[in-house]
């Protein structure tokens, strides 16, 4: 399989990105599961590719600039010189055999990192249903009946298989850590497998603005052992209050900074219904629930 | 500054001196324009195929708006929300007498400007008033349509469909409205100053204007009523 | 009667809107009080605002613009400073005002500071340098212009009433749609867009018939300078996308006053319907405001190397190239949508099949220094500041282009400094350094080098030490639009950004100065030969400035770089070519058709966006009318007799003269002092 291994020269950019992520921990060169390694691994050598043409080509400009300057009466001067056949097969063989090299690289880079590629593991794969809402995000796990706000939780080392829509507008999905983003879409459902190698708690948020309350529209995610899963499951679903149709209703409504809290019990068809538009969606801005309401500032899911 | 004026360009010419046989490169030469081509050996053309030659790239952007809401047309035929779809409202016959009363109009225009090159302004007026009033008739007949359709509850706020489908024939009769007005502007021109220059070139547009929202509706009769009368 | 309108819509409550207000408005009536006062209504008038003259009104497009880069710039500071102290906090500007302000910083760059700017040196270069008197339609230039200021007023005083777009640079459906965004900023976006979109249309219609039309005896095609060939390809693609852009907008206007439902949630919508039509619109935006650019570094390397362009048929060749390719890349806005690995690879070959392009146009300007006499005078700094900055830019651009790096980049503050790296680096460098190389033939006299070199320099460090952060922060995972962040190790790169903005605005600072102190010189930096740089098109054979009939007699184009040759003949044979036959000009008459337009445009506008029905339809009514009086026109040119025109023409003649006798008494004295 693609992700299978990583060859010796990407293990010499796994160094490299290493070394880049020292500067920080949250980003997207610090990748703590395959997704988001391969992503990255993608990312840096398209780069590495790039920098070898470009690093020469800003070299030769400010040379020739140089070399050529007025005051420098010493070199030739070409006053009638403007054309060179085989500088000028240089000029556009190089572009071009970069781009054929680049395109390699997105050919591949797209076909292996399809995020609607289910990712090969011995362990089953978890599913999640997500839903974007105004401001919040909603988890739904329909193998095991619960649901949270604003906290995802994961089971290290399996893949989890999340579809993802949206009851009011455009969001993104996106845990920096993690990997691939991709659209929550009003009416649409859209699919992404990623997976966490190991137990820690990450952050996700959205990418895509969507409105005042956007900035909080971020959350926690838990990634646990899978035992700790199932522990953590079984405690959800014995407490909290069950998401029924008053309790959805009220989640649709504009909120901000919305801190993390789980339901025991959902409609199995909740996510379908939500998909398809057959329950209403967000109310958006209403008189008695002003939008601007927050300047109050949270830490998001990072507690 | 003024002092090192032309510094370069009069080193330039001493190296071109110095250089009797032309090593360096000089160009292309043999690219002489050739008179008639276009290639701009004449100078810049006359006021009237430039007015007409704006005109047509005008039309093009203006194709390039109805392409769009084709487009959009194309994306929403199918999302009539549980309300009507294209069958449940198109009337054929209705369609093809505003078909008929719209090309019979391009006919008219056609003759009218038969008339103005003859420079014959009353048959190039009473060509403008058939025209006009064919082009009337279009209209009635698509409000008419459009009125039915409202007092069965067909309305755009209904489903995308019916957005997209009233949008695209209103933005055509939409051209045609200004279409009236403009035809209506030139009558009287026409009668007031006679064939000017400029009158002249100003009817070349109509008339290319004219022809363009009978090439739109062709497309619109198409994809819009028979694709749908059948689908 | 006021349909929405009511005194609440005036921010009184919020001290940041109400003080700049009051401060733009007695900024405006004290210039206008000055204006009356000083009796200067008369001139304005009849020289600026009706004028039909392009070079008039390309320099007007360059004041709105560069008024409106300031405006744009505000919003900047305020943007960079507000993250830089929202770090857990609340900072000075609550949601609601920062998402307004993001939104009216990327619709004023890119509609009211870029595109009036670029297109106000289209206009006043290309009509020059095709070695012609005017445009096509000069009176329908004279509207396109108006229609763009109005639709900048509009924009302008959503500031004080009611409030502008909280959705970002593009309204994103369903978020524009009524339902998400019930307030008249949405309205205010369109409205001003629709308005100056028609204006920008126009204008493109007017470039397209003037180039291929209008052209001086002998310029064919491939003699055409290459700043014609980029403004060419501008206005085909302005042609090809803007009626898109009014379509979309059409559509969601439909959506919020006639509940349409193309972009909705409900009854079948689609909204990734508007994501596709605004991005077959917007990335071909991105090229009508750069290969204009890429036009003016052409002529500035070409001109400051004293050689010709090196490749000027790969250089067309790339242009057009880059102009159709441009049309088929929109996907790559939205790969992360889910669209499927070939759909997502497709878009991704071939947006970066346009860095061929752009890679051809960066090496034939390295060779085009090749073998020349490189003078570093400040639009060739800007040039080659622009290569450094635009290069880079263009490799992140590559990066986005590469899907699974853009599903770690995409919409991150990584692509926020990718695309300023290239409008900034690209647009805004090529405009200054085009500002200046053209100025002096617009009023006379150039700029001064030393204000000139500082403002680049600060901008140049300025500008990377702003965005070099925004790129590692992107890598952090920071999203764009944020109006306060989360995360403290963010701090010190948001810092780092607000000190290059700091630097940013010495060199804005710089820049004023530099036209104060030129202003203030003017006769120290008169440029008397109308060739103050050497030049090698066509409208360095005007006197500067340019006349209003810009050649006395059409000139004859012989080849490439057709005023070198001219100017080489003439230093050969040590005198000008025979005094012409000077024969009557038909120039056209000034209209002040633009104006009103203009002013129904705005009223109608405004009236549509506050449900102000009434004053809606007296607009579109006043401007019908005013439309049939001026056809009713009945003279549209009027004569310069041949002795005016021979005599403006004779003094030109008369200062290239005693410029070739300077230079030859200056060239006997360095002979002599060799042969000695």
């Amino acid at each position: 399989m693609a992700r299978r291994s990583i060859s010796g020269c990407d293990r010499l950019i796994v160094l490299g990105l290493a070394a880049v992520s020292l500067f920080g921990c949250s980003g997207v060169l610090n990748p703590a599961g395959p997704v988001g390694r391969d992503d990255a691994i993608i990312l840096i050598d398209a780069l590495l590719i790039m920098l070898a043409i470009v690093i020469p080509t800003i070299l030769l400009a400010f040379w020739m600039a140089w070399r050529y300057r007025a005051s420098n009466t010493k070199v030739e001067y070409l006053p009638n010189w403007s054309y060179s056949g085989r500088i000028e097969a240089v000029v556009w063989s190089v572009p071009i055999l970069t781009i054929i090299f680049i395109s390699g690289v997105i050919w591949i880079g797209s076909n292996r990192l399809d995020p609607y590629r289910p990712l090969p593991s011995k362990t089953p794969p978890e599913e999640v249903q997500v839903v974007a809402l105004d401001w919040k995000w909603l988890f739904l796990y329909p193998r095991e009946g619960v649901a949270t706000v604003n906290q995802l939780v994961v089971p290290a080392g399996a893949p989890v298989h999340f579809q993802i829509t949206s009851a009011s507008v455009f969001n993104v999905f996106f845990i920096p850590r993690l990997g691939s983003m991709i659209y929550a879409m009003p009416g649409m459902t859209s699919r992404l497998w990623l997976q966490a190698d190991r137990p820690g708690v990450l952050w996700g948020q959205s990418a895509h603005f969507s409105g005042d309350g956007f900035s909080d529209m971020q959350f926690q995610v838990r990634s646990v052992a899978p035992g700790e899963f199932a522990a953590w499951a079984q405690q959800a679903k014995s407490a909290g209050p069950p998401l029924n149709e008053a309790a959805y209703a009220r989640l649709t409504r504009q909120s901000q900074h919305v801190p993390p809290m789980s339901f025991s019990r959902f409609d199995p068809d909740l996510f379908k219904l939500i998909a398809s538009q057959k329950v209403a969606p967000g109310p958006g801005p209403e008189p008695e629930n002003p939008s601007h309401a927050g300047r109050v500032t949270s830490t998001g899911g990072r507690h | 500054m003024s002092d090192t004026t032309y510094t370069t360009s009069r080193e330039a010419l001493r190296r071109r001196q110095q250089d009797p046989h032309r090593v360096g490169h000089t160009g292309h030469p043999k690219n002489e324009p050739v008179p008639g081509t276009g290639q701009g050996a004449s100078g810049p053309a006359t006021k009237r195929i430039i007015v007409g030659y704006g005109f047509w790239v005008f039309l093009l952007s203006d194709i390039v708006i109805f392409s769009a809401f084709f487009a959009a047309y194309a994306v929403l035929q199918g999302q009539t929300a549980g309300g009507p779809g294209a069958r449940d409202i198109v009337e054929l016959p209705r369609t093809a007498w505003e078909t008929g009363a719209l090309l019979l109009s391009s006919f008219t225009c056609g003759l009218s400007f038969a008339a103005t090159n003859a420079r014959n302004k009353l048959w190039t007026q009473v060509f403008f008033v058939v025209t006009g009033l064919l082009g009337l008739v279009f209209l009635g007949l698509e409000l008419q349509e459009f009125l039915s359709l409202a007092a069965r509850g067909v309305t755009p706020q209904r489903s995308a469909f019916l957005s997209a489908f009233f949008a695209v024939v209103g933005l055509h009769g939409l051209h045609v409205t200004v279409g009236l007005l403009w035809l209506g502007t030139m009558v009287a021109q026409l009668q007031v100053k006679g064939f000017r220059r400029e009158i002249v070139h100003r009817i070349i547009c109509f008339n290319l204007f004219w022809h363009a929202l009978d090439i739109v509706w062709v497309g619109l009769f198409s994809v819009v009523y028979l694709l749908g009368a059948v689908r | 009667m006021f349909g929405k309108l009511s005194w609440s819509a005036i921010p009184l409550s919020e001290p940041i809107p109400l003080i700049t207000s009051i401060v733009v408005l007695l900024a405006l009536f004290g210039t206008l009080a000055l204006i009356t006062v000083k009796g200067w209504w008369p001139y304005l008038w009849q020289e600026w605002i009706t004028s039909v003259d392009h070079k008039r009104i390309g320099v007007m497009y360059c004041v709105l613009g560069l008024m409106m880069l300031i405006r744009g710039f505000s919003d900047a500071i305020l943007m960079r400073t507000q993250q830089a102290v929202a770090i857990n906090a609340p900072g000075y500007l609550p949601p609601e005002h920062y998402d307004q302000i993001f939104s009216a910083h990327g619709t004023i760059m890119i509609f009211f500071g870029a595109m009036p700017l670029i297109i106000g040196v289209i206009n006043f270069v290309v009509p020059l340098q095709l070695g012609v008197r005017d445009v096509a339609f000069p009176t329908f230039n004279n509207v396109s212009f108006w229609l763009t200021a109005s639709g900048a007023l509009l924009v302008n005083v959503s500031l004080f009433i009611g409030e502008f777009a909280r959705t970002g640079w593009l309204p994103y459906p369903p978020l524009s749609e009524a339902t998400y965004s019930p307030g008249v900023g949405v309205d205010y976006y369109l409205w001003a867009i629709q308005i100056s979109g028609i204006g920008t249309l126009i204008t493109g219609i007017n470039f397209v018939t003037t180039i291929l039309k209008m052209r001086c005896p002998g310029m064919t095609y491939l003699r055409m300078p290459m700043f014609t060939w980029t403004a060419f390809a501008a206005s085909l693609l302005i042609v090809a996308v803007f009626p898109i852009l009014t379509a979309t907008l059409a559509m969601l206007s439909l959506d919020r006053y006639f509940g349409f439902h193309f972009f909705t949630n409900d009854r079948g919508g689609n909204a990734m319907m508007f994501m596709n039509l605004i991005w077959a619109w917007g990335h071909p935006e991105v090229y009508i405001l750069v290969l204009p650019a890429f036009g003016i570094f052409s002529e500035i390397f070409s001109t400051f190397s004293g050689k010709p362009l090196f490749g000027y048929r790969s250089m067309v060749a790339a242009t057009l190239f880059i102009c159709v390719v441009s049309l088929m890349v929109w996907l790559h806005h939205f790969f992360t949508m889910g669209a499927g690995a070939a759909v997502n690879t497709a878009f991704g070959i071939s947006t970066s099949v346009i860095a061929v392009g752009t890679g051809v146009k960066v090496f034939n300007w390295i060779f085009t220094m090749y073998g020349g006499r490189v003078r570093m005078s400040v639009p060739m700094l800007w040039s080659l500041g622009f290569i450094f900055t635009f290069v880079i830019g263009g490799m992140t651009g590559v990066l986005l282009a590469v899907p699974p790096a853009d599903f770690l980049t995409h919409n991150s503050m990584f692509l926020v400094a990718h695309f300023h790296n290239v409008i900034v680096g690209g647009v805004i460098f090529g405009l200054f350094a085009g500002l200046i190389y053209w100025f002096p033939k617009a009023f006379g006299f150039r700029l001064h080098e030393g204000w000139g070199k500082a403002a680049f320099w600060f901008a140049f460090f300025g500008f990377w030490v702003t965005f070099a952060p925004l790129y590692v922060l992107g890598l952090e995972g920071m999203t764009r639009r944020l109006q306060h962040v989360n995360i403290p190790e963010w701090r010190p790169w948001l810092l780092i950004s607000l000190f290059g903005v700091a630097l940013i605005a010495i060199s804005v600072a710089c820049q004023i100065t530099q036209l104060v102190v030129s202003i203030r010189d003017r006769d120290k930096l008169r440029d008397d030969t109308g060739d103050p740089w050497d030049g090698r098109s066509l409208e360095w054979a005007t006197p500067s400035p340019a006349p209003f009939f810009n050649f006395a007699v059409l000139p004859s184009v012989e080849g490439e770089d057709a005023y070198w040759r001219i100017k080489e003949k003439a230093i050969e044979t040590q005198r000008l070519g025979p005094e012409p036959h000077y024969e009557p000009i038909d120039m056209p008459l000034n209209s002040p058709v633009g104006f009103f337009t203009a002013f129904f445009a705005s009223a109608t506008g405004f009236a549509l966006i506050w449900h102000i029905w009434w004053l809606a339809w007296a607009g579109i009514v006043g401007a019908f009318i005013g439309f049939v009086i001026f056809a009713w026109r009945d003279v549209h040119e009027y004569e310069v007799p041949a002795e005016k025109v021979a005599v403006i023409d004779r003094a030109r003649r008369a200062a290239r003269q005693a410029a070739l006798a300077r230079m030859e008494a200056r060239r006997e004295a360095l002979d002599g002092g060799v042969a000695s």
